[in-house]
């Protein structure tokens, strides 16, 4: 996913002469080809995060559409001012890659895992805010993203993520994918927890119980057309997300369906309100927080029970 | 610290500006006047004699850019707006009022001339680094000003932008510093010392000039002179007395915002910058 957004990076470059590339201190021969073709257009500005996002606001003042790119945290948590103000207040087309969303940098710990990046973004005017699933879909969503009138958060999950969304889904930035009707359960999922609720919704299919599954890799603006009728018709709501439970996605459907009217039953999966204090693996802290596939089945059947 | 130059008298259009100031803050009951009396002379030989503008036009693409970083100075910049004909005089009385479109720091889309929304200190030089590198990169002529108060230059992310301008070697983007040597609370060097502020500027690679901020003769052959070197950014020192020209706020840190005046204080005030 990570090579692709910033392949795409280069190949909105070759088409548009607006995009350009500000990295702070990526990893060594980050875009080699894109600074050979258009030395230019690619700026690496070191370690200077609240810097490259005001640059980025000054250069898309005069019509450029810069392609930010450095560590999730840093983008969200360091220089939320300058994202605030430079960029939203002034409503400008720069895109900001979040490298490493949710627990992607689990050995790194608490400073580099971005585990409350999407209620950061997702609570400043006009931020678009993006989590999708796999490599392919983060292409489809890169094409789409040249024209966003409007700044957009990217979260970046990590190199070799199964792909599990398919092309002829396209992208619409705001919009959902109903990846599967169901009767009992509607599952909401953005970014990568769209293949482990597959899982769990297969899962629960064999015994029985009918999921269906609305993919949200836009978490702003909501897709509430495609979201609302569907929760209305389900016994059970379930968001997941790998995310806190405070501001992300489950808070996101909830307002949606809290402002449309009485809202039945809402199970929101999330990480629970904590500094995770252990390292290893993404897959481990997930299974931790009980938002790998089994855990996901697990936590609809306890709530389907006790409906 | 170089000296402090001995200012010159006010002459008549900076006596009106600074009448205006203070009309502006008695219609409102509050404003910060004391960033912007230091600020008064760099405004006006800014927009009088440096930026190239065009008041009925003020997006023209042509245009200088000129950022207030120091957003708090705001008053200052818009009795120049009005006084360029950017928007009515009129406007004035309506400063922090509900329904004005001039709020207590400058907002880019509502004020005609404001380029960047700034009061959040510390935003502007980086602003102004992507403008100046947009400009070389589209091979435009025009130039772009940043000012920013001493007290802002606390923030981090000024260093940060230095660092990046003198990179670039952005020979068309100046950083002005409004050295009144007070911040809100009080002497700059009591607060975080600033000194040696030039060296600091040279150190990040910027050419500097100092110049006293109020004699308008000299302000106007520092800014004649830019770039002060053209391979790399020019910082322009502006020494300044912070409330100039209203003999209780002269640096004195409690004339830093004001809200309303007293009938001896505008007793005051109206000897010291005379009849309109």
């Amino acid at each position: 996913m990570r090579k692709v957004c910033l392949d795409q990076v280069h190949a909105l470059a070759r088409r548009d002469a607006r995009v350009l590339y500000i990295g702070s201190d990526p990893g060594a021969g980050t875009l080699d080809k894109m600074k050979a073709e258009f030395p230019d257009r690619f700026f690496v500005e070191g370690i200077a995060e609240q810097n490259v996002i005001g640059m980025a606001a000054g250069l898309a003042m005069e019509g450029f559409v810069p392609y930010v790119n450095t560590i999730a945290t840093f983008i969200t948590r360091r220089c939320y001012e300058q994202v605030a103000i430079d960029l939203c207040l002034h409503d400008l087309p720069v895109r900001l890659i979040g490298n490493g969303g949710g627990f992607v940098y689990a050995p790194l710990g608490p400073t580099h895992t971005a585990v409350e990046d999407l209620a950061i973004m997702r609570a400043l005017p006009g931020m678009a805010v993006v989590a999708v699933a796999d490599a392919t879909e983060m292409r489809r969503f890169m094409e789409s993203s040249l024209d966003w009138k409007g700044p957009i958060y990217i979260r970046l999950a990590k190199g070799g993520d199964p792909v599990v969304t398919k092309e002829e889904w396209g992208f619409t930035i705001g919009k959902a994918i109903a990846e599967r009707e169901g009767t009992d359960v509607l599952l909401v999922t953005t970014g990568v927890m769209l293949g482990r609720a597959q899982a769990a919704a297969d899962a629960l299919a064999a015994e029985g119980v009918s999921v269906g599954i609305l993919h949200m890799p836009t978490v702003k603006p909501l897709d509430t057309e495609s979201l609302l009728p569907r929760a209305a018709r389900a016994r059970l709501v379930v968001t997941a997300e790998e995310h806190t439970r405070i501001g992300g996605l489950g808070s996101a459907v909830l307002d949606a369906l809290a402002d449309a009217g009485p809202v039945g039953r809402v199970l929101r999966l999330g990480i629970k309100d904590a500094w995770t204090h252990n390292y290893g693996s993404q897959d481990a802290l997930l299974k931790d927080n009980g938002l790998d596939a089994q855990g996901i089945a697990h936590s609809v059947r306890q709530a389907l029970s006790a409906l | 610290m170089t000296a402090i130059p001995c200012s010159p008298e006010l002459d008549a259009r900076s006596l009106g500006l600074r009448r205006m100031v203070v009309d502006t803050l008695v219609a409102a009951g509050r404003g910060h006047l004391g960033p912007a009396m230091s600020l008064i002379e760099i405004v006006r030989v800014l927009y009088d004699d440096v930026l190239n503008l065009r008041p009925a036009e003020p997006k023209w693409p042509g245009r200088d850019r000129f950022i207030l970083s120091k957003g708090h100075g705001c008053l200052a910049q818009y009795v120049m707006l009005a006084d360029k004909g950017f928007f009515p005089a009129e406007a004035l009385k309506t400063f922090c009022k509900h329904d004005s479109f001039l709020g207590g720091h400058p907002e880019y889309g509502t004020i005609p001339g404001v380029e960047a929304s700034t009061g959040a200190l510390g935003h502007g030089l980086s602003i102004g680094v992507g403008l100046a590198l947009a400009a070389r990169m589209k091979g435009e002529t025009w130039r772009t000003f940043i000012a920013m108060g001493d007290g802002e230059t606390n923030e981090g992310s000024v260093w940060e932008a230095a660092m990046a301008a003198s990179k670039h070697g952005l020979s068309n983007l100046v950083a002005i510093i409004d050295y009144n040597k007070m911040q809100s609370y009080g002497p700059t060097e009591a607060v975080q010392g600033l000194e040696p502020l030039a060296d600091k500027w040279r150190a990040f690679g910027f050419a500097v000039v100092e110049v006293d901020g109020h004699d308008v003769a000299a302000l106007r052959r520092a800014f004649a002179a830019l770039p002060a070197d053209p391979t790399r950014p020019t910082c322009l020192i502006c020494h300044t007395v912070k409330g100039k020209g209203v003999p209780p706020a002269e640096h004195n840190a409690n004339w830093h915002h004001k809200n309303k005046l007293t009938e001896d204080e505008l007793s005051v005030i109206g000897e010291a910058l005379g009849a309109a």
